[in-house]
């Protein structure tokens, strides 16, 4: 991998991957997805909660 | 479209996608450098934008045979639920092309088109709000769809490639297909392209089933 990433002199962000802090990175921006669609799946929920008390049928 | 199953395979492909395409390889490019990353996510706005879009004149040209009020509502919803991918690819693609081209706006053919595509679409529904009489509104504004489309893709694909574009697959400049032929980048971006039109899709679902609530509420 180290040898690859230096093969045509392209500044790209090694360190920040050779050190391992990407994954911060990658762990925040998971969690910030993760919840944004729980979020939605419950909204889902409660929408089809009221789809039942208002007798509209699944299409 | 109460269905769950799409909507974990949308979640975990756009999961998968923010994982994948920020730790897997990429090609090293000058000028684009780690940037080349946003095709992940900056491309995906796009088409599920198209596919929103595309879904809204089905409807649009439903509505004009069947005179369904629902097939209105779901033309509606779909164009609501397009603008807001629409926005974040005008958004996105300006942050992009501040840190590779030098500016947030340096008025590039495909960044104005694609601005001027989505104004289309606002058109659409201030059209539809200076309508009172529903009959009237879904007809006018069928047709209206049915012209905005062919105009969006004309804007998005045919006029960008007629000019001096810096954006790729435009005014000349290769696209990012005959960069990176590898199948690297593909495993992330084509999984982030379905991902992010279900996603966009279920956004679209929930706006539809909410305004049909609504509408069985005003007329009891």
């Amino acid at each position: 991998m180290q040898l690859f990433a230096q093969d045509n002199g392209v500044e790209m962000a090694d360190s920040l991957r050779s050190n391992g802090k990407i994954y911060v990175v990658v762990i925040c921006i998971v969690i910030i997805l993760v919840g944004l669609l729980a979020y939605l799946f419950s909204i889902d929920r409660r929408l089809k909660k009221i789809e039942k008390e208002n007798h509209i049928s699944d299409k | 479209m109460h269905k769950t199953w799409w909507k974990i395979l949308g979640s975990v492909l756009v999961i998968y996608t923010a994982i994948a395409g920020l730790l897997l390889h990429v090609p090293r490019l000058p000028i684009l450098n780690e940037t080349i990353r946003n095709l992940y996510f900056h491309v995906p706005m796009w088409f599920s934008m198209i596919v929103l879009f595309s879904i809204s004149v089905f409807y649009s040209i439903k509505s004009l045979s069947t005179k369904s009020e629902i097939d209105d509502m779901k033309a509606v919803e779909s164009v609501n639920a397009g603008i807001i991918f629409g926005l974040l690819g005008l958004v996105t693609g300006a942050i992009w092309a501040k840190y590779c081209w030098g500016e947030f706006w340096s008025f590039d053919p495909k960044q104005n088109f694609a601005a001027i595509s989505v104004l289309l679409y606002f058109a659409y529904l201030i059209l539809r709000n200076a309508i009172d009489e529903e009959q009237k509104r879904a007809k006018i504004s069928a047709i209206y769809n049915i012209f905005a489309f062919p105009m969006m893709v004309v804007l998005l694909f045919v006029l960008p490639r007629l000019k001096d574009s810096l954006h790729p697959g435009n005014g000349g400049n290769p696209g990012f297909n005959s960069y990176d032929l590898d199948s690297r980048m593909r495993m992330v971006f084509y999984p982030a392209c379905l991902g992010w039109i279900l996603i966009g899709y279920w956004v679209y679902t929930i706006r539809f089933r909410i305004r049909t609530i609504e509408n069985k509420q005003q007329h009891n």
